[in-house]
């Protein structure tokens, strides 16, 4: 929030997370949004249709009549090259599994945007983090990955937005952001993106050669298809999107630290989990504790490499999570038993208070 | 007549339409898939639309549509091709764009995508190939099955205590205020033929005109999945599927 020194005043504008998504969509170009009402994150499609971006940018957002038809509308947008989202809620979201498979395994660059709320089932409507293994593992059938993002702030929410387009477009390959109904519904001040124009189809035909924009002359017709019925082909369309998924580990892992340099004890935590485990954390150094927090921003790809260097010069670790401990695998995974990896979570649309957390701290790692 | 008087120019009376191209089509002998893909091809040539024509293909039979027709194609999940299609027509409205789908994928999986997209009028054409059958799994029962009708998931028959009533979708889309052109055409004879194009085309260019949903169901065979021979198929189609759905206009606005 430093940053907002820069800007005069009238840039700076008090937000819901979801909201702030829903501006930067439209700011960053984008062509159409499709969904479904659910809470916790209905505001994005709300503040969508406030705005109405068809009569400025020319962006079309329409209320589907599933998950399921909202997520195959972005199949078919993002199949054109446009810029296409959709966003959802935990139960919404695994209705969207098959189609998100078959958006992965036909390249098809697009963002999804996931506010979780507890599960599982109907579950409630209050924040979770339960789906990160849905999120990281796959989630839906077949082998694939989904640059996963997770925000912290409305601020993030906001850029993140702009930033799962241009990964999405660098690699062709769905992102999704990971947020959970702390982030989306809490109002912070934040700073929008800047406009950029939508893609024209002359730019969309150089960029995205592959779009179904019409068969011109000079080239043979475009198809975007998930099928492929030889094992031989299939298994080579597979190995193309590992070595996309490999690419995207290599180049595009985002972290941040708090309090690392000189600690003996890290927190691992994302999204709001993490600001909670910041102030936990700040409450440990002041009773001489030297903690300190490491908050993944991509989980896909997952900072395993700043997490194993860690594991060679501290005591141990903590893994905090709004779930019963998912990705405390990815930790201990990276770590490899080199040195303890302790869970604490809360389950069901509960918030860890920094007491909590400062608790679990000393009884599961500092005391042993 | 010699052979090169057969082949002089001047005496060409049919060609085979450019946008169709000659990969082996994989469909049985006697299925109606291959004639109903010849004749979208046919209009969209017609209608000088290959470069401004987007279709979208099912799964069932009609998942390689894609390889016959040489326009842009995008081929949906099982039952989602009206949700494709009414994104690309929205960003894209200057194009012509058609969903292909069979009765399961349509009617049975798909029930929800083809009546909201068609009561939101959504401006495409959505061209429905009903066979009664599942083609492609190896012919179980369709939504469209008829009753007493055997299928390899109705060995008896299909019973109404156990499987309900065949559907008769294209009636229930023409109810919807969103639909222009709802109609049913068959391809077994020449005449059908003719007149079914004749619908594609009105169908496409109700698309192009902004009026709303076009439907055109055509009734076909599926010799294999009924285990009859082609002709018998043709005639079985007649005597039995004809009068459940029965052809010409649903609506025409």
């Amino acid at each position: 929030m430093n940053d907002s020194k820069k800007h005069t005043v009238k840039e700076v504008r008090l937000m819901k997370g979801n909201e702030a998504i829903a501006h930067a969509a439209v700011r960053c170009g984008c062509d159409g949004y499709f969904g479904y009402p659910i809470t916790p994150q209905s505001e994005i499609m709300e503040t969508l249709m406030e705005l109405e971006p068809w009569n400025t940018t020319g962006m079309v957002v329409l209320q589907a009549e599933s998950e399921t038809a909202s997520i195959n509308m972005v199949y078919g947008a993002a199949g054109c090259g446009k810029k296409s989202m959709t966003s959802s809620s935990s139960p919404g979201i695994s209705l969207m599994q098959e189609g998100i498979s078959y958006i992965a395994c036909a390249e098809l660059p697009c963002v999804i945007v996931n506010v979780m709320r507890g599960g599982p089932g109907l579950g409630t409507i209050q924040p979770s983090q339960a789906d990160y293994y849905q999120s990281v593992k796959g989630g839906g059938h077949g082998d694939y990955k989904l640059i996963t993002l997770a925000p912290a702030s409305v601020q993030e929410m906001a850029d993140y937005t702009v930033l799962a387009f241009e990964l999405a477009f660098k690699y062709s390959t769905p992102s999704l952001i990971l947020a959970d109904g702390v982030i989306g519904q809490m109002m912070e001040k934040v700073i929008l993106p800047p406009f950029q124009p939508r893609m024209t189809e002359a730019e969309i035909r150089e960029k995205c050669p592959w779009a179904t924009l019409g068969k011109t002359a000079d080239r043979k017709p475009n198809i975007i298809t998930s099928l492929c019925l030889q094992a031989e082909q299939m298994e080579a369309i597979n190995l193309r999107l590992q070595k996309k998924y490999r690419d995207i580990e290599d180049n595009e892992v985002l972290f941040e630290e708090f309090s690392c340099e000189d600690a003996e004890y890290i927190i691992i935590a994302f999204g709001t989990t993490a600001r909670v485990c910041q102030k936990a954390v700040e409450m440990a150094r002041v009773e001489g504790i030297k903690a300190g927090l490491l908050r993944p921003i991509t989980l896909f790809p997952f900072p395993t490499t700043a997490i194993s260097n860690y594991a060679d010069r501290i005591k141990a670790m903590l893994t905090v999570e709004m779930s019963a401990g998912q990705m405390v695998d990815d930790v201990r995974l990276a770590v490899n038993g080199r040195i303890p990896v302790e869970f604490y979570g809360r389950l069901g649309g509960i918030v860890p208070s920094p007491d909590e957390v400062l608790k679990a701290l000393k009884d599961k790692i500092v005391i042993k | 007549m010699t052979t090169n008087e057969i082949i002089d120019p001047a005496n060409l009376v049919y060609t085979k339409t450019k946008v169709m191209n000659d990969t082996p089509m994989h469909y049985c002998p006697g299925c109606s898939h291959g004639v109903v893909h010849k004749l979208i091809a046919e209009v969209i040539e017609e209608m000088d639309f290959q470069e401004k024509t987007i279709g979208i293909a099912p799964v069932g039979c009609a998942v390689f549509a894609y390889k016959y027709l040489d326009i842009d194609w995008q081929q949906a999940a099982h039952g989602r091709a009206p949700a494709l299609a009414t994104a690309i027509k929205r960003l894209l409205p200057d194009r012509l764009v058609f969903t292909y789908q069979g009765d399961g994928d349509l009617a049975a999986i798909g029930t929800a995508e083809t009546i909201h997209a068609a009561n939101r009028g959504e401006n495409i054409t959505i061209i429905f190939i009903n066979n009664g059958i599942y083609g492609m799994t190896g012919g179980q029962m369709a939504p469209t099955t008829l009753e007493g009708m055997k299928s390899a998931t109705t060995p008896n028959g299909r019973n109404i205590a156990l499987n309900g009533y065949p559907l008769n979708i294209t009636k229930l889309l023409a109810e919807l205020p969103g639909t222009c052109y709802v109609t049913r055409h068959s391809v077994h004879t020449v005449a059908n033929v003719r007149k079914a194009k004749k619908a594609i085309r009105k169908a496409f260019e109700n698309s192009m005109e902004g009026k709303g949903t076009s439907v055109v169901e055509i009734v076909s065979t599926c010799n294999s999945g009924w285990k009859l021979s082609p002709v018998a198929s043709n005639d079985w189609m007649v005597e039995n599927m004809f009068p459940a759905y029965p052809l010409g206009d649903l609506k025409n606005e």
